[in-house]
């Protein structure tokens, strides 16, 4: 049995459907992430879970036993909010000590085990220190601690590393995934942030309009997006309006304006005729003067139409046919060397039939 | 504007603001009858006053209900600065801003008419039961700025980790309202020992209060015990006043 | 469920204390205006019994005896007089206190704005009796100014109960309300839009007057309407200050109360007066709406 199901939530806000009939299940020892833009639904979906909300109809299951009419004191499910939400009247150790005091657990047990709670995140010699004297990441970790110290058998973590400037913000993504390896504990992670989805994730839900638009592993969500939303959100990703001319078992052929013939692979059940777009990850995508062409891929010579420099790499905006613009990028491997080419240069780029996903609209 | 005119009349400005109170003060320690020329410095006028039965009387009462006054206002107001933050009620801002929006007069005669209509003998039941109605206001948005500037998700959180509503609110958001709370009752407490209009109305010929005894003073015969009771007032206003600011700095603003 | 209840149990007090206390003697004072007097004060009753059995005493004559003699309308409109000319000289002291204050130095701000809060925390009498002082004919000012006048020899001349004493002392007492809303808005002008219009060539008088004023216009409007309103119900000012000559519509109340005890007249005054008010403020509203729209 899972963990914790939903079925079929509904949620509305007047005329607006925030939540709009979202089923998934959650297993055990999971870390599950709700991916959206924001008013996708996701953190509706996040305090329904809490308590804090109720739908207006569908069921939440933990353990198999409907939750809904369950205060959120009474829930084992515990959240780490956006703002963190410490207490700036309570001490640091009053803060993780008090989930203890609300289930009157005894003196001795409560100190003993804030006092394991604070070395697991690292803050010892913090315990007496109040909230607005700590940093950031420090704050974070209190948070953390609070909410794992009474052992929930879920946490909740509404968008938790937003607050926090880049460097640090990789750097506690590293301690989050250790830190659920150790514990084992559940974890529900709500983020606008397609990378830190991506890199934390064992599966993700990709939400949209108070709906689930695809819910798979990160590879999966990134190599085989679903539809058009989930494409485009996540990562950069070429869309090309394209029309099926052959659909054969495992690959297909495309049509596209100006541009010819191309080779897809075919998602499965895909007609002939049906129209909608190629998706194509910039990275899959090979570009030099002149490019050999193995077997089963797709090559097509063109233009330099315009290029950034991001350090890393650099993305050219090739032009190909007549007027289809394609990105493709290049690792800046060598030093001293801003581009590879120009504006204006002729090109070959190629890629793999299986790079590119027909979308049906 | 160019800057030096601009500091001048500043300083102007503030000098008409501050000038006649330094006069009433000067005043008080001035040993002559008249508040004509300075003749010389005397304790006298502050001796008078403790000696002055009448004024002694109406200070005991304006303390009794400045008192019970800011007590049941600082409750009342409480939970309506709490309910104005916390749920959407479509007439409760107006119930509670309208008596401090409309000019005193008009709250004044209509309570003198409602206390005789319900046959209340007018006195200092009726004065501190129509200093509650007009604190209840002041005291609701002091609360309420304060319960506004407190992030929203800290009584969530309290909830999330296993304390019951009454448990979030003793334990994470009265605390952090607190000072909100007795800068609120502070200033009902200043409102209600200075209030002249209101009272005026309500009092009937039973109860004097401090305010009441100075204008029959100025009306009738003005001494200099009238300056030394001002410097005292002012005395113990602003230092309710600092105290209040001190607290909560926005709470002092919103006369 | 338990929601609402906790809904009730939390604003149900309050409300039912202001429904008692603001609102009910609000209702009884509009239904006073239409009852008659009674015979030794106080209010006639409602229903009179006669031998057709109880019907209505109710009589719009309160509001007849109003607009039949005009000498209501007068002091009304004198009221208006007062109440505007106080406004006006309360904007010019309040604006440059105000631009001062927005312009001086972070850290000072705050103690700039409590020294211009703190006179009006004071007991509003005194503040009455101090120019009871000022302006007495025994003060430095009367002294002073008579000594200046017999230079001409003209007639000594007398400030206390004057309508120049009430105007002033208004201005005295109404002026923070002025200050504190130009500051909030001041504050948060953006110095960079002084500093591009300098740089486009504009002189400080200039900047004044097509920048700083007219981004002000909010806080102007919501100042006249703070200084304004309340002006309108004042008595205890004219009643020290003012002498026979200086009384204004608030005097008439007090005195239909405690002096005449013709309740239903002075209910009906009162009445008036609201509903004066509320016109007036409705259509500043409306005027100060436009303005400002069209401004942004």
């Amino acid at each position: 049995m899972a963990l914790l199901e939903l079925r079929n939530i509904v949620r509305s806000f007047g005329d607006f459907a925030a939540v709009d009939g979202v089923s998934m299940m959650i297993e055990s020892g999971e870390f599950f992430t709700l991916l959206g833009p924001s008013g996708c639904g996701k953190t509706t979906l996040l305090r329904m879970i809490a308590g804090f909300d109720a739908p207006q109809s569908g069921e939440i299951l933990l353990d198999g036993k409907d939750l809904v009419a369950t205060p959120p004191e009474k829930r084992p499910i515990h959240t780490v909010f956006q703002s963190y939400a410490l207490f700036p009247h309570m001490t640091v150790a009053q803060n993780i000590a008090f989930p203890l005091r609300m289930r009157k657990i005894g003196k001795a047990e409560i100190n003993e085990r804030v006092k394991e709670a604070l070395d697991d995140v690292r803050l010892s010699d913090r315990g007496g220190r109040f909230p607005g004297e700590l940093s950031g990441g420090q704050r974070q970790r209190v948070a953390l601690a609070r909410a794992l110290v009474s052992r929930p058998r879920l946490l909740l973590l509404d968008e938790p590393l937003a607050a926090l400037d880049m460097k640090l913000r990789e750097q506690m993504q590293l301690e989050l995934i250790n830190l659920q390896k150790e514990v084992g504990i559940t974890f529900i992670y709500v983020t606008h942030d397609q990378t830190e989805a991506l890199a934390l994730s064992h599966r993700i839900a990709v939400m949209n309009g108070g709906k689930v638009e695809q819910l798979d592993e990160p590879s999966k969500i990134y190599d085989c997006p679903r539809n058009r939303f989930v494409a485009d959100f996540i990562g950069t990703c070429n869309l090309i309006e394209a029309k099926v001319t052959v659909a054969g078992e495992e690959k297909m052929v495309l049509e596209i304006d100006g541009l010819g013939e191309v080779t897809a692979r075919n998602p499965g059940g895909e007609l002939t005729g049906s129209k909608g777009v190629l998706a194509l990850r910039p990275e899959k995508i090979k570009i030099g003067q002149q490019i050999a062409l193995e077997s089963g891929e797709n090559r097509f010579r063109g233009k330099v139409h315009d290029f950034l420099y991001m350090g890393d790499v650099t993305v050219y905006i090739v032009e190909v046919g007549e007027g289809v613009h394609i990105e493709a990028l290049l690792p800046n491997s060598a030093a001293g060397r801003p581009r590879i080419f120009a504006a204006g240069d002729p090109v070959e780029i190629s890629w793999r039939y299986d790079a590119g996903v027909f979308l049906n609209d | 504007m160019p800057k030096r005119l601009l500091a001048a009349s500043g300083i102007a400005a503030y000098l008409f603001l501050y000038l006649p109170l330094v006069i009433v003060v000067a005043y008080s320690f001035n040993d002559s009858r008249l508040n004509a020329e300075w003749v010389g410095f005397t304790w006298r006028w502050y001796k008078a006053l403790f000696e002055d039965d009448a004024m002694l009387k109406a200070a005991g009462n304006s303390l009794f209900i400045a008192l019970t006054a800011s007590f049941a206002a600082t409750v009342l107001g409480t939970m309506a600065g709490y309910a104005l933050h916390r749920y959407r009620l479509r007439l409760l801002p107006v119930l509670i801003m309208a008596p401090l929006a409309i000019p005193e007069i008009l709250v004044g005669v209509s309570l003198l008419i409602f206390f005789v209509a319900v046959n209340l003998t007018l006195g200092l039941l009726s004065i501190t039961l129509s200093h509650i109605a007009f604190c209840i206001g002041f005291v609701a948005i002091v609360v309420r700025s304060r319960l506004a500037g407190m992030d929203e998700s800290l009584p969530e959180a309290a909830r999330d980790l296993g304390a019951s509503p009454w448990q979030a609110f003793r334990l994470v958001t009265f605390p952090l309202i607190a000072p909100g709370i007795l800068a609120g009752a502070l200033l009902a407490f200043t409102l209600s020992i200075d209030d002249f209009v209101i009272t005026f109305f309500t009092a009937g010929v039973g109860a004097s209060t401090l305010p009441l005894q100075i204008y029959s003073m100025i009306k009738i015969a003005v001494t200099p015990e009238v300056n030394a009771v001002s410097t005292l007032l002012m005395l113990l206003t602003l230092f309710l006043i600092v105290i209040a600011s001190r607290i909560s700095p926005d709470s002092v603003r919103g006369k | 469920m338990t929601r609402n209840i906790g809904k009730w149990l939390i604003s149900g007090p309050p409300v039912f204390y202001l429904a008692v206390f603001f609102v009910i003697p609000t209702f009884i004072m509009v239904l006073a205006s239409f009852r008659h007097a009674g015979e030794f004060g106080g209010l006639a009753p409602i229903f009179l019994h006669d031998v057709r059995g109880a019907h209505l005493n109710l009589t719009l004559e309160s509001y007849r005896e109003y607009f039949s003699d005009f000498i209501y309308s007068r002091l009304f409109i004198k009221t208006l007089i007062y109440a505007l000319v106080t406004t006006f000289f309360c904007l010019v002291t309040a604006y440059p206190l105000a631009l001062l204050i927005a312009g001086s130095e972070k850290r000072h701000r705050d103690l700039l704005v409590l020294l211009v809060i703190l006179p009006f925390w004071s007991n509003f009498l005194i503040r009455i009796y101090a120019w009871m002082i000022i302006l007495g004919p025994q003060s430095a000012l009367s002294v002073g100014l008579n000594g200046f006048l017999g230079m001409f020899g003209i007639e000594p001349v007398g400030l206390l109960f004057t309508p120049f004493a009430v105007v002033l002392c208004l201005i005295y007492v109404q002026l923070p309300f002025m200050v504190l809303p130009l500051y909030a808005n001041l504050e948060k002008h953006d110095p960079a839009l002084l500093d591009a219009a300098q740089d486009l060539g504009a002189n400080s008088w200039q900047r004044f007057w097509r920048i700083t004023f007219p981004l002000s216009l909010p806080g102007v409007y919501a100042g006249i309407a703070l200084v304004f309103i309340p002006v309108l119900g004042i008595f205890a000012v004219p009643d020290i200050l003012g002498g026979t000559g200086g009384i204004m519509i608030g005097n008439l109340i007090k005195q239909e109360f405690l002096e005449a005890r013709d309740w239903p007249f002075g209910s009906a005054l009162s009445i008036i007066l609201t509903l004066g008010a509320l016109c007036i403020v409705g259509v500043a509203a409306m005027v100060a709406g436009r303005t400002v729209k069209n401004d942004a």
